[in-house]
């Protein structure tokens, strides 16, 4: 048989497709659209053939950014299809490819257009106006002044207590990402930086630099879902396919600080809490694709900061808690070491369009599968993982395998 | 006491006089310039607590009919890490022109098992924390207006003076 099926409960990625990421300035639903037409050309598909649009939604670009999957539905020209739009802040993008998803598995479509796109402001991403009082996001910068890189500190600084991390730990993460987002054309920032200019770069949330924590940029990705029974009418010879999707949400207790809390939840009244919020994330995809981390050939983790990557690294069962920094100076998680992470350039290079991030990862994971990834290609990489957390509670990971 | 702080206290003193201080926000601490305490509370079947308190529904899976009671959290606990804002923070945080750094910690506290963040009071850097020191909580103003001053929560490093770096 010369074209290799796939099994009937996987969806295969048929194509994808960015915009660079940048500060261009311009209206969220350009960049979007340039991002399906290369996603349909990625996988000879047309526009009239697609069934489904799952938008990512972003809350800065007014209502067409609340509706984002009609937006881009009527941008590509009204076709009369069904959408839906996922807000999930960060992990808005993997729940819009969940969305896409699970249309196809449920047998509604089985051709599908995932998107997410987004233009920001400069500087410090602020809340919306109009919930004040009542809204945990905004006291908490009217408050305390507590912005997102307060709580990346908070992470790092433990980091630094608890495990003996350094500040030349955490800028040697963004040596390590610079170095392979300088070859990305996608990426914002295509330059390798030393670790010197990391050091001297001034610092935002102590311990953390400029040069450490995510700017916000425009961008978009988007990518092309079929069943496998399209996937196989299509000739497509051992597609990438997502084996796995978490969308978990905490467990109660959840006993770390996180955005835009004013606390953890107490502990006192009931039982321990069990495996923290982030390690719970990445078992949920594990245990759908039926892989462990020791089949990790790559991942793509969410690097707000330099320092989250490292606990990222434990999130995902790469090393027990407390190893990161030693996997990270032995090179482990650089190209040519076991386990690659954000071969991309991650967060760090492109700075953080929030609901095409979880796609641009998948994006990212389709094109190493694929053996398309240029200079900065994992060597025969098979299996992939990538994971985020959007504020207010959601997990998000994807396994793609080949 | 450093002379700059009796200046800062004076200072302090006679805008009270002609400004009314209110909480930043409403509910959330009490007033009380010398002992002043975090307000949560807690859900009387678990025994487990919430801030900002809950008065509606038990957050804890299983104890939703639970009555909740609003409590005083404890004032002191220890250094659970802490970081600060080397930029003005934007709106809607009320910044000083020019920005005055400072320090944002998060506190655990023993009884309640649970960890909340605060700013640092006015006078202590990064410099001046340590991995589980004891903080305890203090109030300051947060900014003002012509009439009012709007109080906050702050911690406090317990027992230490400010080591410089005093806001002159």
């Amino acid at each position: 048989m010369s074209v290799e099926t796939i099994a009937d409960d996987a969806v295969a990625v048929a194509g994808v497709g960015m915009h660079q990421w940048g500060k261009w300035g311009r209206n969220f639903v350009e960049y979007g659209v340039v991002a399906i037409e290369r996603a349909l050309a990625d996988a000879g598909v047309d526009w009239s053939e697609v069934q489904f649009v799952a938008g990512g939604g972003t809350v800065r670009n007014g209502y067409p950014g609340y509706v984002a999957g009609a937006t881009f539905a009527q941008a590509m020209g009204w076709t009369g299809i069904p959408i839906s739009t996922s807000y999930a802040a960060c992990a808005s993008g993997v729940q819009a490819i969940q969305s896409a998803r699970a249309q196809i598995l449920a047998g509604f479509c089985d051709v599908a257009v995932v998107v997410g796109a987004d233009t920001t402001p400069k500087g410090f991403l602020k809340p919306n106006e109009g919930g004040s009082g009542t809204d945990p996001d905004w006291l908490r910068f009217h408050l305390m002044g507590a912005t997102n890189p307060t709580y990346f500190g908070m992470y790092a600084r433990r980091r630094m207590e608890l495990f003996g991390a350094t500040e030349e730990d955490f800028a040697q993460v963004k040596v390590k990402n610079s170095a392979v987002g300088a070859t990305n054309p996608n990426a914002r920032y295509q330059k390798a930086f030393s670790l010197d200019e990391v050091m001297a770069s001034p610092m935002v949330a102590n311990p953390l630099r400029l040069l450490e924590i995510c700017a916000t940029s425009d961008g978009a990705a988007a990518m092309v879902l079929v069943s496998a029974e399209r996937a196989a009418k299509m000739g497509l010879k051992s597609p990438v396919r997502i084996t796995g999707v978490s969308t978990v949400t905490p467990s109660y207790p959840n006993a770390v600080i996180e955005m835009p809390n004013f606390s953890t939840d107490s502990a006192a009244g009931v039982a321990e809490p069990g495996p923290t919020f982030r390690d719970s994330i990445a078992a949920a995809a594990y245990a759908e694709a039926g892989v462990g981390p020791e089949d990790l050939d790559l991942a793509e983790v969410y690097d707000l900061s330099s320092a989250l990557e490292l606990d990222w690294y434990e999130n995902i069962g790469l090393c027990p808690e407390g190893d990161a920094e030693k996997l990270l100076r032995d090179g482990e998680t650089s190209l040519g070491g076991r386990c690659p992470v954000n071969p991309s350039g991650g967060l760090g290079a492109f700075g953080e369009a929030v609901p095409a991030q979880a796609i641009a990862q998948v994006c990212e994971l389709t094109w190493q599968l694929r053996g398309q990834a240029g200079a900065r290609q994992v060597e025969d990489a098979k299996v992939g993982l990538t994971i985020n957390q959007g504020l207010f509670g959601h997990g998000s990971s994807v396994i793609c395998q080949r | 006491m450093t002379v700059a702080q009796i200046a800062t206290d004076s200072a302090t003193f006679w805008d009270m006089a002609s400004k009314n201080r209110v909480p930043a926000v409403e509910g959330w601490f009490t007033m009380d310039d010398t002992n002043p305490a975090l307000i949560g509370s807690r859900c009387v079947d678990s025994g487990n607590y919430f801030f900002p308190k809950e008065l509606e529904h038990s957050r804890v899976p299983g104890f939703g009919d639970s009555k909740l009671e609003e409590v005083q959290l404890s004032r002191t606990g220890t250094l659970w890490s802490w970081t600060d804002a080397a930029y003005a923070p934007p709106p809607p945080f009320v910044a000083q022109d020019p920005h005055v750094p400072f320090a944002i910690a998060c506190v655990e506290l023993a009884e309640e098992q649970m960890v909340i963040m605060g700013q640092v009071a006015t006078g202590f850097s990064v410099e001046d924390l340590s991995m589980g020191m004891e903080m305890e909580l203090t109030l300051e103003t947060l900014y003002e207006d012509d009439d009012n001053e709007y109080i906050v929560w702050k911690w406090k490093p317990v027992g230490a003076g400010a080591t410089g770096g005093e806001a002159s």
